[in-house]
């Protein structure tokens, strides 16, 4: 077979993995969704916040520093502790649960039952206020992120696929990194599917989703199952946080991967989380596919952005709940 | 007591139908403007008309532009900042591909281009709804935006990809360019916004706006009593963007002078004007005014109240800025989710029964 | 009404101070904040850290004291005009927009303003023509002369043949990071280089596609034209491609210690190019620490010093304060205008005798201003990262670039932009 067939084999590959880290984004998106029917375009930023708040904690940087130098005069930066990776991801996660207690505390209570779009521009104020507030609190220079996952080409694999294509093929090319986002994307769908089948909050946020009212009269807080919902996106942000920032290091173009993550929740629908897996995968791959034969030979490149939203788009054309979206029923 | 209604009596249809059917109201309404016409443009300095008030104008119109799709439609778009840069790249060929044409058909005609690729995006919304379309809407914005980008005859095959707007003049005086007088882009603007606000009001309380507002509140049970969805939709889209793509054309030519499209109509312009609509108030053409004030303003007066007054560093006031404008959002839309407009309206049910309430 | 009052209440809150003659007013236009925070915080530092030296050293520039105004930017084009219309009216002597985007818009703003605007490796580059932009400078290199200071660096290495080889330019789908495309193919024609284009779209945290083209295509050299977080990631994605590091070079936006740090050990060996020296290594800094550092007068946090693009903003503050020199000098006046601090740009001679007085020797190009030309010599050096001692070292001199090519096209495109805008040219 000839190179370039290999070369096609290898962008699949690499699309579906990249397909995988959208999916990390959407999936939070969809939990909340699921939950409360909120769109919360404020899981980038989330996921931002998260982000800073792990890199904070593992190099002891005070909080508000620049705030308190500013009014005080003093001229604090650290601790001048380092905390190993686990124990500050163990930090930063309660601080996204803190998190998601204030904000069910402070605007969701006060917002029940108002129209889907009110509650969507709630979540854009909020991503302002989190975008200026994790910038107060942890500075806006970019940040170096290391929890000790690995980063660079597979070279087992590299050596022992390169046989396959002739004197032009390398062998196939992997990110140790999306390869180990996959794993965990995995494991966090399979805890999650578990959790909500099989233990009892589980079953109160599948009843809440499927109807408040119902929920509400045997019983269920739904004030506290909003609080579980967000903490879980919350958690769902600090690994989407931690994948995204390994790449890139930690600024504020992380909370940018929200709009990657949008036209996957269109594909794959709102309200389903192996939507959002799917439809990750699918956008995945079909953006990286189209720039591969066509984007970059044909139209110049840089052809993924909009690709992945007119591919949605296309799709919900025929399909308008996506894939695996609850179907919108519409009664008179 | 100043405020009411007593004693103000209607004798023909027509008045009981009027836009302002208070005296008070009317009359404040023509006070403003002849406020903003004859006195404003002599009081007035560069720094607020070039940082205030012209993107407050300007915005205004892109506000009404996407009230009329969003808050009488019904229809949500995050694709404003595409339409916007339509308008504008629409502004540009037509001003160096017809040097004489008059710089108020070129804004028009932009606005008609717009209208046309926003009627063409507007295609899907016949079978997708609700969020599904907010964010289909994205696919226009980030497809317009790569667009302009990738096709070097949309900027004259420049080396940069940037425009810049030449001059062109009405009776005589600069309206865009360097030399613009600011009062004399102050009155353009003005001009243009006080026509397609009185547009706007009427279409919206005729025919059309009702059908759209008949879409809004059930789009199947408008449809059972004859409302065609193709068409009032493909309409609100096409009247929507015809707004937008004017405010586009008017924020690169007279604003700013020169663009680039990816900076001046990326998406974050697509929320700000959504932000706009919504705070100022769904389906309310005060509400556009005050929602474009609230958030041209807000940022600027922050600013200057920070850094200026308080001496604070400048990236300190910035973050702040962040963090108060989000956080007054959420806090408005706690307190009144129906905009600045309906803040406005129970103000006025206050003042009518002032000082006597029961 | 409410309306009404809120109007009254801004009008109060937005007083302007008014000008106070006294100082020599150099607005900064920072971006402290938003996306692109990174570079803009170094930068920013620098040019204030250069302007309170001196201050406190000299106690001005011949003995007026310097008043530096910053406004945040966050590189957002309307928020550059609000800082150019609340700053204009105080005496601003010298725009740093910061932006190639803001400075496009100031280009006809400045011109009929009457200020100078200077745009140290960005912006218009055809501005470098003084015949038809009198209020732009853009000395002592521009974008154009990045690209063919790039390609003369690989020429350099492969003693002077490139015939054959293939070039991939992975670029900032913006503007800003089109800008060398048209030099580089003129360039390619010239020297038999093929190549290769890649574009990034904005922001550029996803380039897997870019990267695998690169791997498979194998091209000899990558340059980069990259802007924010797109920088960080093409450096980590060279890296795990493995694609050798000290064949990636890229601009000056390309090369501080925050595009190369998050990348750690694997950017080892990672070029860049420059047109100011890196490093601490001036005896300057010892002025910096002492009049700056020490009283607690650093700007930002203090942590900067020193960097890549710290030293770029010094490196802009040292030529405005030389051009203001320069303009006291011709005029005989002490508290300079605008006008007059634009002729001094024009005036401006840079040498290393000039330099070394600073205690800053070697630290730019040597080079002069022109009427014709406020583009300077395009001299631009390569400098490449060492991982381990965590510091850039300039590898080569500030060599010339090709201006044969270059200048042509900046005739052309300024000359489109005179017709465009019915422009005489001056310096007859």
């Amino acid at each position: 077979m000839s190179a370039n067939f290999y070369f096609g084999v290898e962008v699949f590959l690499n699309g579906l993995m990249a397909g995988v880290m959208y999916s990390l984004v959407a999936l939070g998106f969809v939990l909340i969704f699921k939950a409360s029917g909120i769109f919360n375009y404020a899981q980038g930023v989330m996921a931002l916040f998260a982000a800073l708040t792990l890199v904070g904690f593992q190099n002891g940087q005070i909080p508000f520093a620049h705030l308190i130098n500013a009014i005080f005069g003093t001229d604090l930066h650290h601790f001048g502790w380092h905390m190993p990776a686990f124990l500050a991801i163990l930090c930063a996660l309660g601080v996204m649960i803190l998190f998601a207690f204030l904000v069910e505390r402070y605007i969701l209570k006060h917002l029940v039952n108002q129209e889907p779009i009110i509650l969507f521009m709630a979540t854009i104020g909020l991503a302002y206020f989190m975008e200026g507030f994790g910038d107060l609190m942890w500075g806006s220079d970019i940040k170096k992120l290391d929890v000790g996952i690995p980063q660079g080409g597979n070279i087992w694999l590299e050596e022992n696929t390169a046989f396959l294509g002739g004197e032009d093929f390398y062998g196939f090319y992997l990110d140790n990194l999306d390869i180990w986002a996959t794993v965990l994307a995995a494991i966090l769908v399979t805890s999650l599917v578990l959790f909500s089948q099989y233990t009892k909050t589980g079953r109160a946020l599948r009843a809440v989703a499927d109807d408040h009212q119902a929920a509400l009269s045997v019983g269920i807080s739904l004030r506290s199952i909003w609080v579980i919902v967000w903490s879980i996106a919350g958690f769902v942000a600090l690994v989407a946080g931690i994948m995204w920032g390994s790449k890139s290091g930690v600024q504020f173009s992380l909370s940018l991967i929200a709009l990657k993550a949008l036209p996957v929740l269109m594909l794959g629908g709102f309200t389903s989380i192996p939507g959002a897996i799917i439809g990750g995968l699918i956008i995945g791959v079909g953006e990286k596919m189209f720039e591969f034969l066509i984007g970059a030979p044909f139209l110049g490149g840089a052809t993924e952005n909009w690709f992945a939203y007119m591919l949605a788009l296309l799709f919900l054309v025929f399909r308008p709940q996506g894939l695996f979206g609850e179907k919108i029923i519409e009664r008179v | 007591m100043i405020y009411r209604e007593a004693g103000d009596f209607k004798t023909s249809y027509a008045k009981d139908q009027q836009t302002f059917p208070i005296a008070f109201d009317r009359w404040g309404y023509f006070i403003t403007l002849a406020f903003a016409f004859l006195v404003v443009p002599f009081i007035i300095n560069d720094y607020w008309i070039n940082a205030v008030v012209l993107p407050f104008l300007i915005y205004a119109i892109a506000a009404i532009g996407l009230n009329i799709l969003t808050g009488y439609c019904g229809q949500v778009s995050l694709g404003s900042g595409g339409f916007m840069a339509v308008g504008a790249y629409a502004a540009y060929k037509l001003m160096t591909g017809f040097p004489d044409l008059n710089i108020v058909f070129v804004i028009f005609l932009s606005g008609g281009v717009t209208a046309l690729v926003g009627m063409l995006f507007g295609l899907p919304s016949l079978r997708i709804k609700g969020f599904y379309l907010a964010v289909a809407t994205l696919a226009a914005q980030f497809f317009l935006v790569w667009l302009f980008n990738k096709v070097p005859w949309f900027y004259n095959y420049s080396a940069s990809g940037q425009i810049s707007a030449p001059e062109r003049s009405i009776f005589g005086y600069a309206v865009t360019g360097a030399n613009a007088l600011p009062a004399v882009s102050y009155l353009f603007c003005l001009c243009f916004v006080v026509i397609l606000a009185w547009a706007a009001r009427n279409l919206t309380r005729g025919a059309n706006g009702r059908k759209w507002m008949a879409i809004r509140d059930m789009d199947i049970a408008a449809e059972i009593i004859g409302v065609n969805p193709l068409k009032t939709k493909l309409t609100a889209f096409g009247v929507s963007s015809f707004y937008i793509g004017i405010a586009g054309a008017m924020l690169f030519a007279v604003y700013l002078g020169a663009a680039e499209v990816g900076e001046a109509f990326g998406i974050s312009k697509s929320f700000l004007i959504l932000f706009m609509v919504i705070i100022g108030g769904l389906g309310s053409i005060f509400g556009s005014f005050a929602g474009a004030a609230f958030m041209v303003l807000m940022p600027v007066l922050l600013k200057n109240v920070m850094v200026g007054q308080l001496g604070w560093p400048t990236d300190m006031a910035a973050h702040f800025e962040f963090v108060i404008v989000g956080g007054l959002i959420v806090l408005f839309l706690i307190v009144e989710p129906h905009g600045l407009a309906q803040l406005w309206r129970l103000a006025k049910e206050k003042l009518r029964l002032w000082p006597f309430p029961h | 009404m409410k309306m009404t009052k809120l109007a009254a209440f801004a009008a109060t809150a937005i007083t302007m101070a008014s000008p106070v003659l006294a100082d020599l007013v150099f607005p900064s236009l920072s971006y402290r904040t938003g996306p692109y925070a990174a570079g803009g915080i170094p930068f920013a530092d620098g040019y204030a850290d250069y302007f309170t030296m001196v201050n406190a050293r000299d106690g001005g520039i011949g003995g007026v004291p310097i008043k530096m105004i910053e406004c945040e930017t966050g590189y957002n084009t309307e928020k550059g005009v609000e800082c150019y219309e609340s700053t204009k009216g105080e005496g601003a002597l010298v725009y740093q927009p910061l932006s190639t985007g803001i400075t496009y818009q100031l280009i006809p703003k400045v011109t009929a303003d009457g200020i100078p605007m200077h745009t140290m490796g960005y912006g218009r580059t055809s501005a470098a023509n003084g015949k038809v932009f009198s209020n732009v400078f853009n000395y002592p290199a521009n974008y154009w002369n990045g690209a063919s200071n790039a390609v003369n660096h690989i020429l350099d290495i492969n003693d002077g043949n490139i015939e054959g080889k293939t070039i991939a330019l992975v670029y900032h789908n913006s503007a800003y990071g089109k800008e060398p495309i048209r030099t580089l193919e003129e360039l390619s024609k010239k020297h038999g280089f093929k190549l290769s284009l890649l574009a990034v779209d904005h922001p550029g945290q996803e380039q897997k596609s870019q990267w695998l083209q690169i791997r498979r295509e194998k091209p000899d050299y990558v340059v980069m034209y990259g802007w924010g977080v797109m920088n960080q990631v093409a450096v980590q994605e060279a890296a795990n491609i493995r694609f050798p590091m000290e064949n990636f070079i890229g601009i000056w936006w390309s090369g501080g210690e925050h595009d190369v740090l998050p990348a750690g050990d694997a950017a080892n060996g990672y070029k860049a190019l420059t047109f100011h020296g890196v490093g601490k290594d001036y005896p300057v800094f010892a002025d910096v620490q002492k009049y700056v550092v020490e009283p607690g007068n650093a700007a930002g946090a203090g942590d900067q010093i020193g960097t890549a693009v710290y030293n770029r903003g010094f490196y802009a503050a040292m030529l405005a304060v030389e051009a203001a020199k320069t303009a006291q000098e011709i005029h005989g006046v002490k508290d300079i205008t605008p006008a007059m601090m634009r002729d001094g740009m024009e005036a401006l001679v840079i040498d290393e005798a000039k330099m070394t007085a600073l205690g800053m020797p070697n630290f730019g190009p040597s080079f002069s201003v022109s009427c014709e030309n406020h583009g300077g010599p395009g001299l631009g050096g390569v400098a490449q990262w060492d991982a381990g001692a965590k510091e850039w070292k300039l590898i080569s001199d500030y060599a010339p670039s090709d201006m044969e090519v270059i200048g042509e096209l900046i005739v052309e495109d300024s000359m489109a932009f005179a017709a465009e805008n019915n422009i005489e040219e001056r310096c007859n």
